[in-house]
């Protein structure tokens, strides 16, 4: 080996899949999400806090939330970027188009934010408060893809 | 609590790529710069703590690859992963309990060897958020935006920031980019996710630091200038990014509470000289000044203009150039420890401010400071 020529071995193509347990709260959201197009959370019995995506225990209390109920489908964005910088789409494992919008959303009735995407849209540009709603994929899969992404109402 | 003492810092230069090291390169040339430092030997060291990432690193149990190289044989060496400063912490509680005198704490990573996008992209829920593609890049600039749009700041205001560290770095041999650049370079390069430009974000890097800790017992044996730990503690914020309000970093105001009181101090504005904070992002070093309540929410900006964080000014902030000048992950709370240790000890060299007695160091983990660790530290006991 000459002085200064370093080398780098490469993992190759090795992948490490995983099957992630939703669990009892993310299995329901998703069944709801899936066959009623409806986003449910839930209320935390100590501060009232509701939770969307709902889980089970509330971090700030420390106790079991129980009580379900149905939040949005509308809300409002509560801070958002545009991403432009091409990077690799975990789901696909390609390059992922830009730009595109990203924000999180407050649902109604919600106390918590939820990620997704939000469309970029001349006409009603993306900002915070602005009002959004979801639009739903015709075929769902119980997934976080069943929302395509937001549509902004005003 | 007992006194507890930093006998010895060491780091490598912050670089794009260490293409020339591996993970056990770089803990042996930092671990022996750190007992060199120390003028103590590995015989002198009781116990190792090695703080790492196993997805950055590639491999499970990523401490084990480093534990030859970092001398933990016929010791207890065990691992934090997370930031360095939450390894320290650990250290420092070693100590604490009695068992040993000293604790050698490293911290390494490299940037370089994966895609960073997606080693952060995994740090997210894989149910519900993972597959959206969502990163430590966005994640921040969703903070920014909440952060700015909260206190009414500029791009221009927080460009600032880029422009002063950079400069600073121009004086710190360890940092990755030390550049000459103004306010209107930062706003005219590439925009990554709105409002985060090219310049507002820290660079990929590689970098290894390493501190030693002591009892005072020890450190009046083994050191001729030791750092004291005035106060030290670390809280967390919840998981979910959207559980959080962005724009007000709690996690970072009751850490630094809990380490003021331990350290008595009543006014951070007057009593701290020096500060490294976690500049990630530029944005984040003046949101974490306030959390750190340096100042009020919302006033590190004007401050910043006012040239209170200069190098020259009232109170420096990141005179080594910060992370903005080089981010090795992992290790990047360590090196602001070492860097606030150097400025105690009256070493920095031209960042040096005159009669540095007090200094704040702060490390973080998780997307937008989900958990952050602040360290007071002071050149007298």
């Amino acid at each position: 080996m000459a002085r200064g020529d370093h080398l780098v071995i490469s993992s190759g193509d090795a992948v490490q899949p995983f099957n992630y347990a939703v669990g009892l709260h993310g299995s329901k959201f998703f069944h709801e999400l899936k066959e009623n197009r409806r986003i449910v959370g839930i209320k935390c019995p100590a501060c009232g806090k509701v939770y969307t995506p709902p889980r089970r225990v509330c971090g700030d209390c420390f106790v079991e939330n129980k009580e379900w109920l149905e939040v949005g489908p509308q809300g409002v964005i509560d801070t958002f970027t545009i991403v432009r910088y091409a990077f690799i789409d975990p789901e696909t494992g390609k390059q992922k188009p830009v730009p595109y919008g990203y924000g999180f959303i407050r649902f109604d009735g919600a106390d918590t934010r939820f990620q997704h995407f939000v469309e970029l849209n001349e006409a009603r540009p993306i900002k915070i408060g602005a009002r959004v709603e979801p639009v739903f994929a015709e075929e769902r899969k119980g997934t976080i893809r069943d929302i395509l992404y937001f549509r902004i109402l005003d | 609590m007992e006194n507890i003492a930093i006998i010895g810092i060491g780091m490598i230069p912050i670089k794009a790529n260490y293409k020339t090291h591996n993970f056990a390169d770089m803990a042996w040339e930092t671990v022996n710069a750190a007992l060199a430092d120390a003028g103590i030997s590995i015989k002198d060291v009781d116990n190792v703590i090695t703080t790492s990432n196993d997805f950055w690193d590639g491999r499970t149990i990523s401490c084990m690859a480093v534990g030859d190289a970092s001398g933990v044989r016929e010791k207890n060496c065990s691992c934090v992963e997370g930031d360095g400063t939450f390894g320290a912490f650990y250290g420092m509680a070693r100590i604490l309990s009695g068992s040993y005198g000293t604790t050698l704490v490293t911290g390494h990573t490299k940037g370089s060897e994966s895609i960073s996008s997606l080693i952060t992209n995994a740090a997210f829920d894989p149910i519900y958020e993972r597959a959206l593609g969502p990163d430590m890049i966005s994640g921040c600039a969703m903070q920014a935006r909440a952060y700015m749009e909260k206190h009414g700041l500029t791009s221009r205001q927080t460009a600032l920031v880029s422009v002063k560290n950079h400069g600073n770095a121009k004086h710190n041999p360890y940092a990755q980019l030390p550049m000459d650049i103004s306010v209107d370079d930062v706003l005219a390069s590439e925009m990554i996710a709105d409002p985060l430009r090219k310049l507002d974000c820290s660079p990929v890097s590689d970098g290894c630091c390493a501190i030693i800790l002591a009892n005072e017992e020890k450190a009046k044996k083994l050191c001729k200038k030791p750092v004291w730990v005035k106060g030290a503690a670390f809280t967390s914020d919840a998981y979910f990014l959207g559980d959080r309000d962005l724009a007000d970093p709690r996690s970072l105001v009751a850490a630094a509470k809990k380490a003021y009181a331990m350290a008595g101090i009543t006014d951070p504005t007057k009593q701290i000289d020096i500060a490294e904070v976690y500049d990630a992002f530029s944005y984040q070093e003046l949101m974490w000044l306030e959390g750190l309540g340096i100042c009020e929410p919302g006033q590190a900006a004007s401050l910043l203009e006012k040239g209170d964080f200069a190098v020259n000014g009232k109170l420096p902030v990141n005179a080594s150039g910060g992370l903005l000048s080089g981010h090795p992950v992992i290790a990047a709370g360590l090196y602001r420890i070492a860097e606030c240790v150097r400025q105690l000890r009256g070493e920095a060299g031209a960042v040096q401010k005159d009669g540095a007695k007090t200094a704040v160091a702060q490390g973080l983990n998780g997307v937008a400071g989900q958990s952050h660790c602040v360290w007071v530290l002071g050149a007298d006991k």
